[in-house]
């Protein structure tokens, strides 16, 4: 079977600006496939690309083994997107843009409308105008995932979502994946792309720089703990999954490993723990460790 | 200081800053307007006997309705003939600069959410529409003073210079203010300054009808701020108080604007937004439905307005059988073109009101524009449209809507002329001779739409030949212009009326150019990059 969507060498310039530069993506069919990357990396203009809204200067795409140029129409017939920056006629009310975008697609889920509306608790009778920015993204949510079409290309759907509605989402996101459709998620949210994703690609200054599956890139997914301790953390030093551990009068700072998380805090909690803060890299943070300073400095 | 103004300062400074090119060149162009009328008059009308021939010309009631009261027409001087005929379409460009000006920086601020940002910082509740009064100020006063010099360049009067180029000025500021209330009733920039350009319609129907109802304007004219410049009488026996009724004017408004401002909330208007349809009508399922809807109000907005114009303006043609038969000289103007006096009349209507529908076209496509800009063409063509198609829904509805215009405006105005003395079959003579300009539309509109094929941000420019054709339509007349140059606008070619001889060879060859021409956008447009917002 022919991948959803494979990209190779892509280049794309505007001006003087290089905003891709080599990108290779491939997602497989009936996959979730995370597209991560910092801000300006160059994820939206691949996926206007893939629609087929902009001219690639060099490189093959093809999705759903179409060219996404030169066969818009019949390829968008099988596609929905949701663009990052959701913006609505304001005049027409959310039920009107969502049934005039499904009626311009030509496919209409009449009963997975009112289904998803329901669940995203969207008024359908505002104007586009009054909508805040999550609303505007539900509207733009509902008429891609009511839409019976084989893939799904969201650039950052969840960006204006609160947290509730969020795991709304990934919801919907596993059902389509059960249905079988293919889904290019982009994001700059680790944790969201780790709880859908079979497939991550991380783009950087407009070139893949790591692609294969979460477990192939499973040390990306470090959390970083910071504690306040009694002793100093000699056993931790040299545990299994732990990393750049700094020691500075009672405060600790270490990455871990998911898979050793356990063992891990059984040890911490024996240095007479007095405070405690977890969190997941950020992206940033997980380059400048990966890449070093220099691809940081290769933006500019 | 008031704090409701504390940081007006920095926001004029950024107004201006924002304004660099765009001001300039509305005041410089309206400024250059006087300068050319004042060194092309007195090579055409050059001895007493020239001007007194365009004064006659001039008494008639379809020149009326489009100049001015008439003052000084026994006795036409190049200062008189300027402020009769000339004053009314520099202080419409004024008009139409403030009130654009106005709303850019009010509505359209908190339409894009801008203004909220800025409200945040440290700026007063009524500093954003003061410091745009106060760039309004500053650019017509710019228009005042260069219209003022033109006049003096030419060694006209001194203190009537001043009144007339005080005038144009005091015109823009006026509509300004106005601006300052209409963009306070709308959530919408774009319905703002349509309601304030309705404004403008309006005082321009008030004058026409009240000068052309008495020699100098009755009370109608009064009621109109576009009539006060003439009014001063200036080159004939000078008045100077007619100009405090546009101070007085704009105090008022301002001080409205101010207090409706004071009472709402930021980014909100007086008219509430209501609650719509959970479900879109089944109209609204193609790219043309939905090019329909977006612009139905504005199609509405128009016919109306222009059909409020046109009937009364075609029943003007009794008074102009009457002038005639009063002044014969009149009538021999018309007759040496060949043409009945009574469709002479008919024929610069028709013209006028093309030009009218020409304006409307050219709006209308940028809407293709302002699609792309806000993304709406982006979430439009990711679904099973392609762009041609897109392109030619947008494009077919601005063909369309046209010529329902000028088929509305050519009816309105026979409507009005049967209603007289004329018959009834001039309602369908007046009907076809303005539709005759649909080619001529169509030409514009095409190339706003083949500008935009190939660059978005291009399609402005097709302004320019709207601006060309009105200038050249209403005033090459005036300024004896070499038909080479008048030729030149696609609206020179089709007058139809009256219908004897209809210009075939030039209806057919202005369709195909507007066909060749909307082929071309949309083949660029197939070839190009969609803008992202």
């Amino acid at each position: 079977m022919t991948a959803a969507l494979e990209i190779s060498q892509l280049h794309k310039s505007f001006g003087q600006v290089k905003a891709l530069d080599g990108l290779d993506l491939t997602v497989a069919p009936g996959q979730v496939a995370g597209f991560l990357g910092p801000n300006g990396a160059g994820k939206s203009t691949t996926i206007r690309v893939l629609l087929g809204l902009l001219r690639a200067d060099s490189g093959d795409v093809s999705v759903l083994g179409l060219h996404p140029w030169a066969d818009a129409v019949a390829l968008h017939r099988r596609l929905a997107y949701v663009p990052g920056d959701v913006s609505l006629w304001p005049n027409l009310t959310g039920g009107e843009a969502i049934d005039l975008l499904s009626r311009l697609r030509g496919s209409t889920g009449k009963n997975r409308r009112a289904e998803l509306l329901e669940r995203f608790e969207l008024d359908p009778t505002k104007k586009g105008r009054t909508y805040s920015k999550g609303n505007r993204q539900k509207v733009a949510l509902v008429a891609a995932l009511a839409a019976d079409v084989e893939l799904l290309v969201l650039d950052e759907p969840t960006s204006g979502l609160d947290p509730l509605m969020e795991t709304v989402f990934q919801e919907c996101i596993t059902e389509a994946k059960q249905a079988g459709r293919s889904v290019l998620l982009s994001s700059h949210i680790l944790a969201e792309v780790e709880k859908l994703c079979d497939t991550v690609t991380i783009i950087r200054n407009g070139r893949a720089v790591r692609s294969g599956t979460l477990t192939e890139l499973r040390h990306l997914t470090r959390t970083t703990i910071t504690a306040t301790i009694d002793r100093e953390p000699t056993e931790l030093t040299s545990a299994m999954g732990v990393h750049d551990l700094r020691y500075d009068n009672g405060a600790v700072t270490f990455d871990v490993d998911t898979d050793q998380m356990s063992t891990v805090i059984r040890s911490l909690g024996q240095l007479g723990v007095s405070s405690l803060h977890s969190a997941p890299p950020s992206l940033e943070q997980l380059f400048l460790r990966q890449y070093g300073d220099n691809l940081i400095g290769a933006r500019s | 200081m008031n704090s409701d103004l504390t940081a007006t300062g920095t926001l004029v400074r950024f107004a201006l800053r924002r304004d660099r090119v765009k001001l300039p060149i509305w005041v410089g162009a309206i400024g250059l307007g006087m300068l050319y009328a004042v060194s092309a008059l007195p090579t055409v009308y050059g001895t007493p006997q020239a001007r007194q021939g365009r004064a006659e010309l001039m008494d008639s009631p379809a020149a009326v309705m489009m100049s001015g009261p008439g003052y000084g027409l026994d006795d036409y001087t190049l200062g008189a003939m300027i402020t009769n005929e000339m004053v009314l379409y520099l202080a419409i460009p004024a008009a139409m600069m403030s009130i654009f000006l106005i709303t850019r920086h009010t509505r359209a601020e908190e339409e894009t959410g801008r203004a909220e940002l800025i409200r945040s910082t440290v700026v007063g509740r009524h500093a954003a529409a003061c410091a745009a009064l106060i760039v309004a100020l500053i650019a017509n006063a710019g228009i005042a003073v260069l219209t003022a010099l033109a006049m003096l360049s030419g060694d006209l009067a001194v203190a009537d210079s001043v009144a007339v180029g005080a005038g144009i000025g005091l015109t823009g500021l006026v509509f300004a203010s106005v601006a300052t209330i209409t963009a306070q009733l709308t959530e919408h920039s774009r319905a703002a300054s349509s309601l304030a350009m309705a404004a403008v319609g309006a005082a321009f129907l008030l004058r026409a009808v009240g000068d052309v109802s008495q020699p100098g304007g009755n009370l109608l004219s009064w009621l109109s701020p576009l009539a006060w410049t003439q009014q001063t009488r200036a080159f004939v026996d000078l008045r100077w108080w007619p100009l405090l009724l546009p101070l007085a004017l704009c105090a008022v408004t301002v001080a409205i604007g101010y207090a409706v401002s004071g009472r709402r909330d930021v980014g909100a208007g007086l008219i509430p937004p209501r609650l719509g349809r959970a479900h879109a009508a089944p109209s609204l399922s193609t790219s043309f439905g939905l090019a329909l809807r977006q612009q139905r109000v504005s199609l509405i907005s128009w016919a109306a307005g222009l059909l409020i114009f046109a009937v009364p303006t075609g029943s003007l043609s009794d008074s102009v059988t009457e002038s005639i038969a009063n002044n014969p000289q009149v009538g021999e103007v018309f007759t040496a073109n060949g043409q009945n006096p009574l469709d002479g009349f008919y024929a610069t209507m028709a013209l006028f009101f093309a030009l009218l529908v020409g304006a409307f076209a050219v709006i209308s496509v940028l809407r293709l524009r302002s699609e792309e800009r806000t993304g709406h063409a982006e979430a439009a063509l990711a679904t099973s449209v392609s762009r041609t198609r897109w392109y030619f829904s947008w494009f077919g509805f601005t063909a369309l809507a046209s010529a329902v215009l000028l088929a509305l405006s050519g009816l309105g105005v026979g409507i009005g002329a049967a209603s007289g003395d004329a018959g009834a079959e001039t309602i369908v003579k007046v009907g076809i001779g303005t539709l005759a300009y649909f080619p001529a539309v169509a030409v514009v509109a095409a190339l706003a739409a083949a500008l935009f094929g190939f660059s978005p941000g291009a399609s402005a420019l097709a302004w320019i030949v709207v601006a060309y054709a009105v200038l050249f339509g209403m005033f090459g007349a005036l300024l004896d212009l070499p038909s080479a140059v008048s030729d030149l606008s696609p609206f020179a070619h089709t007058t139809a009326l009256p219908l004897t001889d209809l210009p075939l060879t030039p209806l057919g060859v202005l369709t195909l150019l507007a066909a060749a021409l909307a082929l071309a956008g949309a083949a660029a447009f197939r070839r190009r990059d969609l803008e992202s917002t």
